[in-house]
């Protein structure tokens, strides 16, 4: 007969099977009968978050560097409610994290009991799935089930909420080891021959190609394979902000971000395209511009793990529901080797103009955000470093001037643009690792703000994060926005800051401050030297803006340009 | 045409909640959803008829669908030959001097009379919701008191089943509640 074992102890020993070493999460009520079952589990170190919601975007976070399931854990009532933004922002950027949510009894659920919340409700539209588990004996296969679908397919938050009475009942614990058997789900993963033939004529005959590349060409793991189709094609690629990293950024065909903010060539190129070749991104409206007149002469040939996102946005001429990795290896062989010098020459006239009015080195006096991220760059870069940026002129400017060469070496809340996302998530990402390499935070003043009692967290798990904190003063990208079309009226932009390098030294963080350019490197080497979290301040320029823009509703080569000097 | 989907679910507390919260959440509109019990243990079926009419536009509904774990297969069959039938229950104001005339309206649509009280009749027709309509507008003259309606059954015709849901006969077991 297997042993006896209560809820508590099952779903412990069910993490410590998924391989989980490392959860976040917050205690409360109807959770504590799993945290008291935790101290007999030394092998999971659990982190104490200030707030649910830093412990779901630490578990995403940590999901988004290793590939593997974060884990966050909070107690019912306000616990799970305070997760809900952390899970829809796993949810947009499809990082594969489960969430295990104490609930009240069974015989009180319905009842307006203390702390209760119809938690599987709430959150049944921003997960993947959901499960409320009202029998101990359902509680080992549910969990492998959601472990599986978090991962599986295209990865995203699952939530798990356990009333507490199912915690402590007792059952003879069996881990199922058969393989998850769900008759409703099968990620897909070939593309028939047919497709193939399709997407290759298309591929072979196209003078003027663009690969688009999303998170898609990290989650299935084919960078490799969309750049050996460039280098034999010679195709010119552009990243969407999550793609980011999955293309050496010094690669030569690679053009950098697209859409809202990106690089006027690459959009140029996009409208100007005769083939696009979307790899795992969705044409969300921060990369398409205006629908009607997006890319309007070209073919579309389409990509995805999820077969709900082909023809959702943009209508295309080949929707393939498969794998990408596995696709591209189906027909990289039979790509043809051309040089499509005329196009590539094309493309290399618009960097040229797009790089003149680069102001990475204009030498003015006036230290600018863009400048300060770039040199956290130029400082870091030979360190391979993870760098968690927020929401914002910030976020912005680092997926312009920071340029990532590994794949997963960016978190950023992109989908959802949660603003409070980057210190939670650093917290995570650190623990996914390895300690020889750096993290960096870049993030702005209104965004630290919203999340800033995870510093403890942060001091409390000497976790050796280095933050860089861009205060201009403002809700930058609001404020852009303030500045552009409504007449400069400021509204509730203007926002204030504390004393941050008092508040570091409350916390037992080692602050610094830099108000010019010429200290940022002294700065810099010394949150490198420290070990434990650390806090610049960068105080930058206050009315400096992200160019290009393309204005919302805008035609994707519409950009607003920065003014030529 | 509007589109007309068939789901074969599984039969799990919250399974209709996740379907209508998908329409709501993705802007679909739903015309009409039936469910009940399909042939086998555990796996309900579900009809919607949506008011989506393009082509691509429906494969998205589709696919949404199908992205619901608990969803099996979901067939559309807009295009496809089929049975749709719907019933309704009618409650018409009918006094002895008017009694005759709706049974007569009745008999012509082979619906039947189900309840007669002193002021009122109760029909009820089976039909695609053409008839129905079509009979609703006869008896308005009438008085229609109170109308329900079942929302559209489909069958595709012949003997190709949407799947053959007896490979999911295993994962029956696994039901335990309703929808």
């Amino acid at each position: 007969m297997a042993e006896m074992k209560t809820g508590a102890e099952i779903v412990l020993e069910c993490l410590v099977r998924e391989g989980v070493e490392v959860m976040f999460g917050y205690p409360g009520g109807a959770n504590l009968p799993i945290y008291d079952a935790l101290n007999f589990y030394p092998q999971i170190h659990h982190v104490l978050t200030r707030h649910e919601q830093g412990a779901t975007h630490a578990a995403d976070g940590y999901a988004r560097v290793t590939g593997k399931v974060g884990v966050a854990m909070a107690t019912s009532g306000p616990g799970a409610t305070n997760m809900v933004t952390g899970i829809a922002t796993a949810k947009m950027d499809s990082s594969p994290i489960v969430c295990i949510t104490g609930q009240v009894g069974t015989s009180a659920i319905g009842g307006d009991a203390f702390q209760e919340t119809d938690v599987t409700g709430v959150t049944l539209p921003v997960t993947k799935h959901n499960y409320l588990v009202t029998d101990v004996k359902e509680l080992a296969y549910t969990i492998k089930e959601a472990f599986y679908i978090a991962r599986t397919g295209r990865p995203g938050p699952v939530l798990i909420d356990i009333p507490k009475d199912v915690q402590n009942a007792k059952c003879e614990f069996v881990y199922p080891e058969e393989p998850i058997d769900l008759p409703g789900y099968h990620p897909a993963e070939r593309a028939t021959d047919e497709q193939v033939a399709r997407a290759l004529a298309l591929i072979n005959a196209a003078k003027k190609p663009v690969i688009l590349a999303g998170r898609g060409i990290l989650l299935s793991g084919a960078t490799r394979q969309v750049l050996e189709m460039a280098e034999k094609g010679n195709i010119p690629i552009t990243c969407t902000l999550l793609g980011l990293g999955g293309i050496p950024a010094s690669h030569p065909l690679n053009m950098g971000m697209m859409g809202m903010h990106g690089e006027a060539a690459a959009n140029h190129a996009i409208q100007e395209a005769d083939l696009l070749l979307a790899f795992g991104m969705r044409f969300d409206d921060r990369v398409t511009g205006k629908l009607a007149t997006y890319s309007p002469n070209s073919k579309k040939i389409h990509i995805d793990i999820d077969a709900s996102e082909l023809n959702k946005n943009v209508r295309v001429d080949v929707a393939i529901n498969a794998d990408l990795k596995v696709v591209l290896e189906q027909f990289n062989g039979d790509v043809e080797a051309i040089d499509r010098a005329e196009w590539l020459g094309a493309i290399r006239e618009w960097q040229e103009d797009s790089s003149q009015r680069d102001i990475i080195n204009t030498d003015d006096g006036i230290f600018r955000a863009a400048q300060a991220i770039f040199d956290v760059w130029r400082f870091s870069k030979d360190n391979n470093p993870v760098v968690v940026s927020d929401v914002g002129q910030h976020q912005m400017l680092e997926a312009q001037y920071f340029k990532h060469e590994k794949p997963h070496t960016l978190v950023t809340s992109g989908g959802l643009g949660t603003m409070g996302f980057s210190l939670p998530a650093a917290i995570g990402a650190r623990f996914g690792t390895p300690q020889e390499r750096e993290v960096w935070v870049i993030v702005g003043d209104g965004s630290i703000q919203m999340t800033l009692m995870e510093l403890m967290t942060a001091v409390q798990e000497n976790s050796n994060i280095n933050i860089c904190i861009l205060n201009n003063g403002y809700l930058g990208m609001v404020r852009q926005w303030q500045q552009l079309f409504y007449d400069e009226r400021y509204a509730e932009t203007p926002i204030l800051s504390p004393d941050y390098i008092k508040l570091a030294e409350a916390y037992g963080v080692q602050g610094m401050r830099v108000t010019n350019r010429d200290d940022t490197f002294a700065a810099l080497e010394e949150a490198r030297k420290h070990n434990g979290p650390t806090l610049i301040e960068f105080v930058v320029e206050q009315h400096d803006m992200v160019y290009p823009m393309v204005p919302a509703g805008a035609d994707l080569h519409q950009m607003i340009r920065r003014p030529a000097k | 045409m509007k589109q007309t989907l068939i789901a074969l679910v599984e039969d799990k507390p919250g399974v209709l909640n996740r379907v209508a919260s998908l329409f709501r959440r993705r802007n679909f509109n739903i015309e009409s959803l039936a469910v009940g019990h399909s042939e086998t243990p555990g796996i309900s079926r579900m009809t919607i008829v949506t008011d989506e009419e393009e082509k691509l536009r429906r494969n998205v509904v589709r696919e949404n669908l199908l992205k619901l774990i608990n969803v099996i297969d979901v067939d559309d069959v807009t295009e496809q030959p089929k049975v749709v039938r719907e019933t309704a229950l009618i409650k018409v104001r009918a006094d002895a001097t008017k009694r005759a005339e709706i049974m007569n309206i009745a008999d012509i649509y082979r619906a039947r009379i189900v309840d007669v009280a002193t002021e009122s009749l109760i029909v009820e027709i089976t039909g695609d919701s053409g008839k129905i309509k079509s009979m609703a507008d006869l008896l308005r003259p009438f008085g229609i008191i109170e109308m329900a309606r079942t929302g559209a059954l489909a069958m595709t015709r012949g003997v190709v089943t949407p799947r053959d849901t007896a490979n999911y006969a295993k994962y029956a077991a696994n039901g335990n509640g309703s929808i």
